[in-house]
């Protein structure tokens, strides 16, 4: 595959490392703040090639993981109701919310279907007009553009029986949380490739300029992970805090214009609950009033209290402070068979991640 | 949450299977040859060694890219004989079907198992029919059972493999999981991928003529290749390493991962074999699985490196090393 | 979640999707969010979305950075 094949070279992801291991002795912490980010180190086993010195802390970029217990609940919810089918990308559909999730809804017999894109969720609405279809608008900038696209579209066509069910949600203002909170000596970040190709590398810069903290937007093959790391470790040494970006041949600096204004159309931004973070200001998307219609907060659901899983500590796994192992459940009540939170569900989780691979 | 019902991922041939044969039926049936865990038992009767196995097939689509549920059933379980060494001989096979079912369909089924038997020289001598209503099954199950003869000398168990071992597989990975999964999911592709869907007796038999000191056989069917060496690993207790980079898998199986974000080790074969075999053999070994049809694209994708408590290792194409897990559920696609 | 791959643009329709192939596998997509985007260009496909462009010069850069690199 091109652009892919070629980003694995053996050869080349030696010299980079060599070159890594040359440079900087110091102990450095760099937080990959995505979650495809995580998994793809994981996968290519980096965090064993690096020296010793470099230590990678996963972030809270799993927006599965980051979704409160509160709103897997809210889509339940809806999922109950009569004539309602909920469309959603594969990666939510087992994560636990207070008492269900929607895989055993789905055993008890409600309409819960696997959607690849937005416009499947659209067709599905076309196709059945005599029911409620919810998309479950989850995810980062990447994504949020797509959601964005689908209710201009239904809105175009008239399609009004569709609806979304938002928590997207925006990325830097998680990393300044995450500085402000201060429980983590992160070193560098290594921005978000995809989310970074909607956004650009402009929103980093108060990260570089305020908090002196170097950012390298970096892509997701083994060789562009490595030489982001290098760019970032160079950064240190030189005692330089920038916005830098390695991911070229995606990301432009102003990023993609056209996926910017479809978001900033649809949706306005509002505070956001943060799964082991907390409410951050102005970190979520939600329709604006005048595409209210296709928000699925109009309707009325009951919603169960919420119930956090006992003893996890998913949130301090997302926000770096301790690795899974860490915490008492890992490995023991808490496997990707019997998963107590949402960090050992998802794909991108971090502790499915040190599960899997570790 | 605990678990109180059965899900899809109990059988999807992962850890949670695992789980379930383990402490509900192997504590319950427990005897010497269920515990081997193997395919199939091979049981020593009156000096006759007899390889006994059982399956139950429910594929959707019925009908896919190289095969259909008929073929599967006849081939799955003549596999499962050939992986225990034996020459498969008799099957008997019995099927669920719901009211309301295609008999022009039935008989497309029917008459490719009966194809599928011709090639893999075994006869159908024994069966059940049942009908249910409506709802009650989905579309068409099938039960297939088969027997086989175990010759002289040969011992072949999951828990056999030891350390210098080398690790074998008879072609690309995953064309099964994807052709059955594009169907699904209305993948389109330049190339057809076809289910490698195929009767491995021959090829097993081939292997034995070279050498009877093979360990280990293993069809890496539901759960992958990752799973399979990840149970051999635990019954034999010996770490295994294998090379991302040798692994064979076509093109388009490995675009799709990328794209469904799957990972090709877990995904589902129907006509492959894992072998492990002595380093002293291999290159002869290797000769002759290339000869055969079914073999064609044989490789030597790893070793046994030590005795442990049953870890897998990938060697990555990069140079990096990282731990293969069994299945954890069943494989969910993530978005691109 | 943020899972995007590259693929080559065959075909644009006059509806602004396309066929996109990704590795000998064919996917159609939007190309709502990239409107500048011609046959042969390779795109990155996320949630049947193309949503930006490969800049073939930029991405050849870390192999010039590094090929002829010793160290
Ligand atoms: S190991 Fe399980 S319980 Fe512990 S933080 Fe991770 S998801 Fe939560």
């Amino acid at each position: 595959m091109k652009y892919v094949d070629e980003y694995r070279n053996k050869e080349i992801a030696q010299k980079i490392l060599r070159q890594i291991k040359g440079i900087s002795e110091k102990k450095i912490n760099l937080m990959e703040v995505c979650g495809t980010h995580t998994v793809a180190i994981f996968r290519n086993g980096i965090r064993k090639m690096l020296p010793s010195n470099i230590n990678l802390i996963s972030g809270p970029g799993c927006p599965v993981c980051v979704t409160p217990i509160s709103y897997v609940d809210e889509i339940i919810a809806l999922s109950r109701k009569e004539d309602f089918i909920i469309t959603t990308f594969g990666d939510m559909i087992r994560v636990p919310g207070s008492t269900s999730t929607l895989e055993k809804e789905k055993t008890d017999g409600a309409d819960i279907r696997i959607v690849y894109s937005t416009l499947d969720a659209l067709k599905i609405a076309q196709d059945n007009s005599s029911k409620e279809v919810v998309f479950m608008g989850v995810g980062f900038e990447t994504t949020s553009p797509t959601i964005a696209s689908a209710v201009l579209k239904a809105q175009k066509d008239e399609i009004n029986n569709f609806s979304v069910l938002s928590v997207a949600k925006i990325m830097p203002p998680a990393m300044k949380a995450l500085l402000e909170g201060k429980e983590v000596n992160i070193d560098g970040f290594i921005c978000p490739g995809h989310v970074s190709a909607i956004i650009g590398s402009e929103p980093y810069t108060f990260i570089a300029t305020q908090y002196k903290v170097p950012c390298v937007i970096c892509g997701f093959e083994p060789l562009d992970i490595l030489q982001g790391i290098y760019m970032l470790v160079k950064q240190i040494e030189d005692g330089r805090a920038e916005v830098e970006i390695q991911y070229e041949r995606a990301v432009k600096p102003e990023g993609n214009k056209i996926a910017l204004d479809k978001i900033n159309e649809v949706f306005k931004m509002v505070d956001s609950d943060w799964r082991g973070i907390g409410n951050i200001p102005l970190s979520g998307l939600e329709a604006k009033d005048k595409y209210g219609k296709f928000n699925a907060r109009k309707f009325e659901v009951e919603i169960e209290e919420t119930r956090e899983p006992k003893g996890c500590r998913c949130g301090e796994v997302l926000r770096g402070v301790i690795i899974p192992s860490e915490c008492p459940l890992f490995r023991k009540a808490c496997s990707p068979e019997n998963p107590q939170g949402a960090c050992m569900v998802s794909t991108e989780g971090t502790c499915a991640a040190y599960y899997k691979y570790n | 949450m605990k678990e109180d019902r059965i899900l899809l991922s109990h059988g999807s041939g992962g850890k949670l299977s695992f789980n379930l044969i383990k402490k509900l039926f192997l504590s319950n049936f427990n005897n010497p040859y269920l515990k081997r865990l193997d395919d199939g038992a091979v049981l020593n009767i009156e000096g006759l060694k007899l390889a006994y196995t059982t399956d139950s097939y429910t594929v959707d689509p019925l009908f896919f890219k190289g095969g259909n549920i008929g073929e599967l059933a006849v081939y799955g379980t003549v596999n499962d004989l050939a992986m225990c060494g034996a020459t498969p001989l008799y099957l008997s096979c019995s099927f669920i079907i719901e009211e309301g079912f295609s008999l022009n369909l039935l008989e497309k089924i029917v008459s490719s198992m009966r194809a599928a038997s011709a090639i893999a020289k075994v006869d159908i001598v024994t069966g059940d029919t049942k009908v249910v209503n409506k709802g009650a099954a989905d579309k068409i199950f099938i039960n297939t059972s088969g027997v086989g003869i175990v010759k002289e000398g040969v011992n072949i168990s999951g828990s056999n493999a030891k350390v210098g071992d080398v690790v074998m597989i008879n072609g690309p990975i995953g064309s099964h999981g994807i052709a059955v999964l594009s169907e699904r999911e209305g993948l389109k592709f330049e190339t057809e991928i076809k289910s490698d869907t195929a009767p491995l007796s021959s090829l097993v038999a081939d292997m034995l003529e070279v050498s009877k000191d093979i360990h280990v056989l293993r069809d890496p069917t539901r759960g992958g290749l990752s799973t399979s060496l990840n149970e051999i690993a635990l019954s034999s207790k010996v770490d295994i390493e294998i090379n991302e980079s040798d692994i064979p898998i076509q093109e388009e199986v490995r675009a799709a991962c990328e794209i469904l974000g799957y990972d090709p080790l877990y995904l589902a074969n129907e006509g492959k074999l894992v072998a492990f075999i002595p380093s002293e053999i291999a290159p002869n070994m290797l000769k002759k699985m290339k000869k055969n049809k079914y073999g064609k694209e044989s490789k030597i994708i790893g070793r046994v490196v030590k005795k442990s408590e049953g870890k897998v290792y990938l060697n990555t194409t990069i140079g990096g090393k990282r731990i293969v897990d069994m299945l954890t559920g069943e494989q969910l696609p993530r978005i691109c | 979640m943020c899972l995007a791959i590259p693929g080559k643009v065959r075909k644009i329709f006059d509806d602004r999707t396309a066929e996109i192939e990704i590795g000998g596998i064919v996917k159609n997509a939007s190309l709502e969010l990239i409107p500048q985007v011609s046959v042969g260009d390779y795109v990155l496909l996320h949630a049947g979305f193309a949503i930006e462009v490969i800049d073939r010069g930029k991405a050849l850069e870390i192999f010039r950075a590094w090929e002829g690199k010793v160290d």
